[in-house]
């Protein structure tokens, strides 16, 4: 494969010299990835990918109007770039006029670590955790789980002399423990595997299921709940995905406001939450600018390449920001605001065990499952509680209860919580697919809806 | 199978050189078996937002897999790159993923047997390629359709999508099987929004146009002009419910009689019973993600799944399915089975390596990939739930019910990691009074537990009912895979389940 800086240079010249089109915005992303799966203490399936995805992006001007043409590919073959770009202007020539026009960025330059060489990964990265597996499977719980790795590397060009790029590293460990009808749950987010701690994290484990010793059966109602970071994280994530701004602004989202407007400025809660995305946070870093092959709510193939800032979404308990591409913001009167790939919620104090130990009677959950909308327009979620879920009483955990299915809000859950936790890093296990950079509090709410009971172990 | 033949861009690969090169760098450092997956998808998703075009996307995705056994442990290798060389370099790699991580393996990899299939084609039935249709077309279509509902009182919003793809994959394997494949899929949807800007409320109606293994003829026409789906009829049709639906009454919670319509039927057969007879997930592969499944072995062949008039199939050969296929990602010829049987629990989903494990003779051809990136799995077949033998039609079935709901359409689903609990919305909800339809309720959802649900169920309707829904995007496996299927079923009716008010699970 040609590097991929010369595949930036390669579409970026061949746009120029077609002359086709007005401006070109080029996309490039390498990826190396690493898997590796086991189920009942052997590995099942594993693998190691390299791939490479370049976008075209065409934008031909017609007067006042501006439209575009995407096409994208994971062909390496550099013979293939000129037929990229050709089929992308031609894309942009029969487009009708796209409604999020707005000048592209101009002038970055190169930055100084453009032409270093791409990092990648392999097999490698899990020894340290094929090691401590190895000595896990030799023990009597029954383990299951994955470990994942991806390294993308993401160039952006543009015929405006934008050039910038990021390397991301996105990498995760879950372990699922079973000893009889128990199961524990264990999750941990690490960009180059450095710190990933699989003994502790089997040690924990074992904790939890010897709280399984005791098992008690609760029926549906309102349960006074303690709330771990991943599953706030998992529930947070969803409010983040729910808050663009023309949705709200149109009528069509729980944060448009009755009566018109948006909710931003609404106070949830007089505990002084922060729900923020920052692509510096450290150690949940993430690309600072926008790159993207497809306009959304969200983002606009116009802003490719712009910064991204840190966005208080939530800030000290009232509603404050929600996303707007520039076209967007320049609509509704309002300022850009783009979210980067990370979530962070801070506000609290307390470690989770000191709010079990000042919980009387409540439930401890472990981690939420398949999270979908059933009314959007008071952002209600339906889902279950998941491998785990502790009866706490006099502020000790004294046994495991059975699951449940939930139907909550996670805009309700801000509104009716009584206490934060310290702010850690966490796993999101439903969303980890697509996020697994998170900073969560634990949160208690005094009266969680279990909606019914799940016999699922 | 269809007279359409393979594009020759594809065909115009180096498949078999890719293959030769391959398995002899696999046999060569220790492999005793090697496959290898040539894996193009090409996607297009035009999206338009109140008629104006927001995204129009053309994608082609395309790479090699390697993947191979050396001494009883699975390893695998993927590229982008499409040389001899890259394909004998991957072959390596996959060879020393496997040796790498041979200690962690504890279970030998064995392949149920199967004839081989050398030098063999399948082409999917459709009529006109997606791909042969301008975007520029595409995006017309969708303004018209969107025109049409925005021109309609009460609507205030609407999105207009068509996802297009074509897959096509070369499998070969050191058994001696090479099979060139290619099959489209087309996935149109609508959605209309009224809202009422002082009650701080909205409504939303989604179209019932099923996504389908059929080209642009899913999205154009009429059944009497050659299309598949009444388009007019359903834009017409829609911004009428919708306001009808936005002036309805909340439902009132409790058990409830209700007759489901397939449009909403296939996605409850797809979680209850399509996930849950995944052999794989049965035996624990899917614990730490998936999840686990109540219809475990010791139960096939006893287990009362449901009531005597449930009988329920897969399949990855029925016209149109987007399960259907020639032959699966381990060269596995498709097949049509019984999952349930009078009501009685009685076959799984395989692929080669579990149907050895479950002492079958031979896979059910349930191997799928989602792309040469990743490593084929145990994926759903077509699910499908059979109409019954008696021609009842919906209206006979609505005829029969007292107080209940007709319900239509699918929207929101979620299922507990067992496949025991499950909770669905829907796009319409028709009240059901002396056995005839009487306006709608909103606020619906319905609530069970999968084998209390399928028992609940005394009738299903006749062949004249059955339809064919589905999805595009049901997910298994880490890192994570996605693949289409279908299910069909004829209407069906179902005693005393649970329905919620929304609003009121709401707290509100």
């Amino acid at each position: 494969m040609i590097p991929a800086q010369d595949v930036v240079d390669l579409a970026l010249a061949a746009a120029a010299e077609s002359g086709r089109c007005d401006e070109t915005i080029v996309i490039v992303t390498d990826r190396a990835e690493a898997s590796l799966r086991w189920a009942g203490n052997s590995m099942t399936t594993n693998g190691v990918s390299t791939s490479r995805s370049t976008a075209v992006i065409s934008v031909v001007h017609r007067g006042d109007s501006a439209h575009v043409g995407v096409r994208s590919s994971s062909v390496v073959d550099p013979d293939a770039v000129g037929a990229l770009v050709a089929a992308s202007a031609e894309a942009a020539h029969a487009a009708p006029e796209a409604g999020d026009a707005a000048p592209l960025l101009t002038g970055s330059g190169e930055p100084p670590d453009w032409g270093d060489p791409i990092p990648g990964t392999g097999a490698g990265v899990f020894a340290e955790v094929a090691r401590a597996l190895s000595d896990g499977f030799g023990r009597t719980d029954r383990l299951y789980g994955f470990a994942h790795h991806v390294v993308e590397t993401t160039f952006v060009g543009t015929s405006t002399g934008v050039r910038r790029r990021f390397t991301q590293p996105t990498g995760s460990v879950e372990i699922n423990a079973k000893r009889g009808d128990a199961s524990a749950w264990a999750g941990a987010s690490t960009p180059w595997f450095a710190e990933v701690d699989v003994e502790t994290m089997l040690a924990d484990l074992s904790t939890r299921l010897g709280w399984a010793k005791r098992r008690v059966e609760l029926p549906a109602g309102h349960y006074e709940t303690l709330m771990p970071p991943s599953t706030v994280a998992d529930m947070m994530i969803y409010l983040n995905w729910s808050m663009e701004g023309r949705g709200a602004e149109e009528g069509r989202t729980a944060l448009s406001a009755p009566g018109g407007g948006t909710r931003v400025g609404e106070r949830l809660t007089d505990l002084p939450l922060t729900l923020f995305s920052d692509p510096h946070a450290p150690g949940l870093e993430c690309a600072p600018f926008v790159h993207t092959s497809a306009s959304t709510e969200r983002m606009s193939v116009f802003d490719n390449g712009m910064d991204i800032a840190r966005v208080d979404w939530v800030r000290d308990g009232a509603v404050s920001a929600l996303a707007y591409p520039r076209a967007a913001a320049a609509e509704f009167g309002t300022s850009p605001s783009v979210p980067a790939d990370n979530l962070l919620m801070t506000g609290g104090q307390a470690s989770l065990a000191d709010m079990i130990a000042a919980t009387e009677r409540g439930l401890l959950l472990t981690t939420l499952w398949y999270i979908r909308t059933v009314d959007p327009t008071t952002l209600l979620l339906t889902g279950l509680t998941r491998d785990g879920v502790y009866l706490i009483e006099d502020g000790v955990v004294t046994a495991a209860v059975n699951n449940f299915r939930f139907n909550e809000s996670p805009l309700d859950l801000l509104r009716r919580a009584t206490e934060a936790g310290v702010a850690e890093k966490t796993l999101p296990r439903e969303w980890s697919d697509w996020a697994t950079r998170a900073v969560m509090p634990a949160l208690r709410i005094p009266d969680f809806h279990m909606s019914s009971v799940s016999q699922a172990q | 199978m269809s007279s359409r033949e393979i594009d020759e861009e594809f065909l115009a690969l180096p498949r078999h050189r890719l293959a030769d090169a391959a398995f002899s760098a696999a046999t060569a450092t220790g492999a005793s078996y090697a496959d290898l997956r040539i894996h193009a998808i090409t996607t297009e998703i035009v999206h338009l937002r109140d008629g104006e075009l927001e995204t129009a996307v053309l994608d082609r995705d395309i790479g090699m897999a390697v993947r191979v056994i050396v001494d009883g442990t699975w390893g695998f290798a993927s590229h982008a790159g499409l040389t001899p060389d890259i394909a004998a370099e991957s072959a390596r790699h996959a060879v020393g993923v496997a040796v790498t991580l041979a200690a962690l393996n504890a279970e030998r990899i064995e392949l149920a047997d199967e004839p081989v299939y050398p030098g063999v084609e399948w082409v999917s039935d459709y009529r006109v390629d997606p791909f042969s249709v301008p975007t520029a077309e595409k995006i017309a279509v969708l303004q018209d359709y969107s025109g049409r509902l925005q021109a309609a009182d009460g609507v205030d919003h609407v999105t207009a999508m068509v996802t297009s793809v074509k897959e096509q994959t070369f499998y070969a394997d050191t058994f001696g099987s090479s099979i060139t494949q290619q099959r489209v899929r087309t996935l149109p949807v609508l959605d209309a929004v009224a809202v009422d800007a002082a009650a701080g409320r909205f409504e939303s109606m989604r179209t019932l146009a099923p996504p389908t293994g059929r080209g642009w003829e899913a999205v154009v026409g009429d059944p009497h002009s050659g299309g598949h789906w009444d388009w007019a009829a359903e834009l017409a049709e829609l911004p009428v419910l919708l306001a009808e639906k936005t002036k309805s009454p909340s439902v009132v919670a409790g058990p409830t009689d209700l007759v489901i319509d397939p449009s909403n039927l296939w996605l409850t057969i797809h979680e209850s019973i399509g996930h849950a007879t995944e052999y794989d997930r049965a035996i624990g592969y899917e614990a730490a993600y998936a999840g686990t499944s109540f219809a475990t072995p010791d139960k096939l062949g006893v287990l009362r799944y449901g009531s005597p008039v449930m009988n329920v199939t897969a399949d990855r050969t029925v016209a149109h399915g987007l399960a259907t296929i020639g032959y699966d990602d381990e060269g596995v010829a498709a097949q049509s089975w019984d999952l349930v049987r009078d009501g009685i629990f009685v076959g799984y989903q395989t692929d080669r390596v579990f149907a050895k494990r479950l002492g079958a003779a031979r896979s059910t051809g349930c191997s799928y990939a989602d792309s040469a990136h990743h490593v084929p799995i145990q994926r759903m077949p077509n699910v499908s739930l059979q109409p019954g033998s008696e021609d009842l039609s919906t209206a006979d079935l609505i005829a029969r019910v007292d107080n209940g709901i007709y319900i239509v359409g699918d929207k929101s689903w979620s299922i507990d990691m067992q496949r025991y609990n499950f909770q669905f919305t829907g796009q319409r909800f028709f009240r059901i009074r002396a056995g005839e339809l009487d306006g709608q309720v909103r606020d619906v959802a319905y609530q069970a537990v999968t084998t209390d649900f399928w028992n609940s169920m005394e009738a299903v309707g006749g062949a004249a009912t059955w339809r064919l829904g589905g999805a595009f995007n049901c997910g298994k496996a880490q890192p994570g895979q996605v693949a289409a299927v279908s299910h069909g079923c004829p209407s069906a009716l179902f005693r005393g389940v649970n329905v919620l008010n929304t609003v009121e699970e709401s707290g509100r």
